[in-house]
This record gives C-alpha cells, structure tokens and sequence, in this order.
C-alpha cells in the first residue's frame, strides 16, 4: 500500500498548547479518506501541516514521498482548501482562473472554464458577492484545475446547506472519477462520508483509534443485544468496542474477524455513524479514566 | 438507460442498492440486452458518491454473467432475468390491478394491502416448502 501522506509521531505545538502531538498514520493512495473525530483533534492542524500551511513542532510527515511545500514541483502535486474556502473576496471569478493559470504549471484552463460555467457561475462577479455554496465550489476548481495528485479538503461541506452540500460532494466524486485523484477530506458528517469515502480514520486526541477501508471496517463490527453478562465472557477475537447495560440487557458494539455464533446475542450490522461514535466515545472513556489515575493521593 | 438512485436510511450498502436497481430493472423489461448502464463517472457524479463504489457493483454484475465492460466505451447489460415471462406480465398487472381496485373499495389503505399483500406470499411460499 503506498501512501499519500505518513507521519512519525508528528507534533504541533501553539506557544504551550500541543495542537497534535505524536501522530502516527499513514494515508493510503488511490482513495477516498474521510478523517473524522472530535472537535480539537488535531484534524485541522494535522492537514495543514500535510499541505505545507505550517511546519510541525515534532516528529516527521512525508507527502507523496515528499516534505510538505518542499519547493514548486510539491506544492504543484498538491490541492489544499481550508476550512471555509478562501477565495479572494475583491476578486472576480475570471480573476481567480488567471490566478490560476499564472500560479500552477499543470493548470487545466479547459476544465476550470467548463466548471465555472456548468455552474453558472457569472465570471463577472466578484468572489465576496458569491454565495457560500457558489464561493465553495469555486474554490474547488482552482484546487481541481491545478491537477494534484493529492486534494485535501478541510471540512469543505460543514457551512454549505444541503442542496449547496450535495452539489460540491458531485463536483467532487465527479473528479475524482475522472483523474483518479487522491483525496482526504475531514468532516463530522457521517452520513456524506458513508456515500464518498471508500477510506476512513477515526482520529481522536491526536490518536488512530481505527483506520481501514470502510466496507472492511462494516464488515467486522457488529451490534450484539442479548439478556444482560459480562463483556469478558465472550469468546476470544471478539474486541469490545463500546458497551452500555441496563438490568436486563447488554447491547455491545464488537471488532471480530469471524461470525459471532453464540444464539443468546442477537447480532445485527452497523452504520457507519454507530462506529465513529463507539470509537469516539471508547476514546473519550479512556481519556476520563486516564485523568482520574492521575489524581494525585 | 436507467437512473439510479440511493435510500441512505435502508441500511443496504450503496453498491447493492445499485445491484438490485440493474436487476429489478432487467426482471421488469425496463433494460434489455446490450443497453448500456450508466458510466461510472455519471453515476458518481450524479448521486455524489464514491466511483469505486460503482465499479464495484458493475464488477459484481459481470461476475453474474448479466453485464460486461467494453474497455473505454462502457459497461452493457449481458443477459436477461425475466426468464421468458415477460409476455405474461402485462395480463398478470391487469389482474393485479382489479384486485387492488377491489381491495380499495373494500376500505384497505396502502398499508394494510402491503401487509396482506407480504402476508399471502410468505404463507404461500411456506405452502410450497412444505
């Protein structure tokens, strides 16, 4: 497996504020990646630092075999949008495909054109008077056009109403189809992420707590409820993720290679949704218990 | 050609879902042999989601022998499922429809004809087993 981005314990550290610290995980090539996690894990820093917005504090990342905005030929291979899509605002549309032409060496002018006016964006218009959805899509296809091998995408559907959502989610897939690229999108949007990623990382607090290709990862999680035990009867190979009780019930959400036979569990198939939450919730569980170790006597 | 479309909520993965549109579509007629499927990128792009889960429900469909890709061109329906009874459709609609005509003015609504409906065709199919 080839990767696109693979860190060694990477750090980023903001005066005495660890924004990421010792994040290891390695992207695969050729996919969809949808990185998910909570709010403050490092989702934001980590792509950043892969785009070569800011250099780490610690440790090592290596994009496309390369050092993030190492010189002209990285950062060429390489489309970055951050959070909120940044056009410029006193800028006409027109403008920005300019920009585009002058800043990127492999710039396809063909298809920014053909974007720009399938969406029947007026090349007139100045990007601040775009809509959000419109200013989005715009800045899609100067990431697009400049032909990377690798798209990161920070959160790129999180301010864009539904119908604006699905429309940049096409243009995307729709891309993606067509060049074969690489893509990393953050989002706390299950439900997108289960339609266009094909790859998912669950981050939290700077940790990989699961990391697979999503039908994989659906294919060996399971939801068992059956009459109230102890998760640590069940037989060997089965990986408690996340388990609640009540005085009659157990309902567990388990990792297991094989099928779970025993009849007093009923077993039924996860979301996508039910995992990121069992992953985030085991992770926010062990973060309590960590603290409370802590205190001292 | 046909159009897909997807149920987020029916918990079957999208490649099936785009499986049992081809074949629900070849049982009713509405594709034939040779027509071609929708090309990936289209697809992908229409309904927003991943291209590899679109050649993957087309490769599932080849392995079944009722699709076959032409390399650049696209990927055609290969076979057929209607197993010949597609003449015998249009009569069996008709009949289904007095019926429905009769269980309407019989007070069913739309819900209590579905659960009769699944109902006489389980025990129907238990009829058969047994």
């Amino acid at each position: 497996m080839t990767a696109v981005i693979q860190t060694q314990g990477l750090g980023k550290r903001y005066r005495r504020l660890w924004a990421l610290s010792d994040c290891t995980l390695s992207v695969p090539a050729g996919h969809v990646v949808g990185l998910v996690g909570p709010n403050g894990a490092g989702k934001t820093t980590l792509l950043s630092i892969a785009a070569g917005m800011q250099a780490p504090t610690a440790g090592t990342i290596e994009v496309l075999g390369g050092r993030p905005a190492a010189g002209a030929a990285q950062l060429a291979r390489v489309g970055y949008l951050a959070q909120d899509a940044p056009v410029y605002a006193r800028l006409s549309v027109a403008d920005h495909l300019k920009l585009g032409v002058h800043l990127n060496p492999a710039w396809d002018a063909g298809l920014a054109r053909g974007r720009i006016g399938r969406l029947d964006l007026d090349p007139g218009q100045r990007a601040g008077t775009l809509s959000v959805g419109q200013r989005a899509q715009l800045a899609l296809t100067l990431a697009i056009a400049k032909r990377p091998e690798l798209l990161i995408l920070d959160e790129p559907v999180a301010s864009l109403d539904p119908l604006a959502r699905r429309q940049f989610l096409q243009g995307l897939m729709e891309s993606v189809a067509e060049q074969g690229l690489s893509v990393v999108l953050s989002s706390h949007l299950v439900g997108d992420l289960e339609r266009v990623c094909d790859y998912l990382i669950v981050l939290v607090a700077s940790r990989v707590q699961v990391a697979g290709p999503v039908e994989d990862l659906l294919a060996t999680h399971h939801l068992l409820s059956g009459p109230r035990r102890d998760p640590g009867s069940l037989p060997g190979g089965v990986q408690v993720i996340c388990a609640s009780h009540t005085d009659m019930q157990s309902t567990l959400l388990v990792r297991t290679s094989g099928p779970v036979l025993d009849p007093a569990w009923t077993v039924s198939e996860v979301t996508l949704e039910d995992l990121v939450l069992a992953y985030m919730s085991q992770a926010a569980g062990r973060s309590r218990r960590h603290h409370l170790e802590e205190v001292p006597k | 050609m046909i159009e897909f479309h997807l149920d987020g909520r029916s918990g079957v993965a999208p490649y099936l879902q785009l499986i049992h549109q081809v074949r629900h579509a070849l049982r009713l007629g509405m594709l034939h042999e040779g027509d071609q499927l929708p090309k990936v990128k289209d697809v992908a792009a229409g309904l927003a989601i991943n291209p590899n889960t679109v050649l993957k429900a087309y490769r599932e469909l080849e392995y079944e022998g009722l699709a076959a890709a032409r390399p650049g061109i696209g990927t055609f329906v290969t076979g057929t499922l209607d197993g010949g009874s597609l003449a015998a459709h249009g009569p069996l609609r008709r009949d289904l429809q007095r019926w429905l005509a009769k269980a309407r003015r019989a007070g069913l609504d739309d819900e209590s004809i579905e659960a009769l409906f699944a109902s006489t065709f389980r025990s129907a199919a238990e009829e058969d087993i047994a």
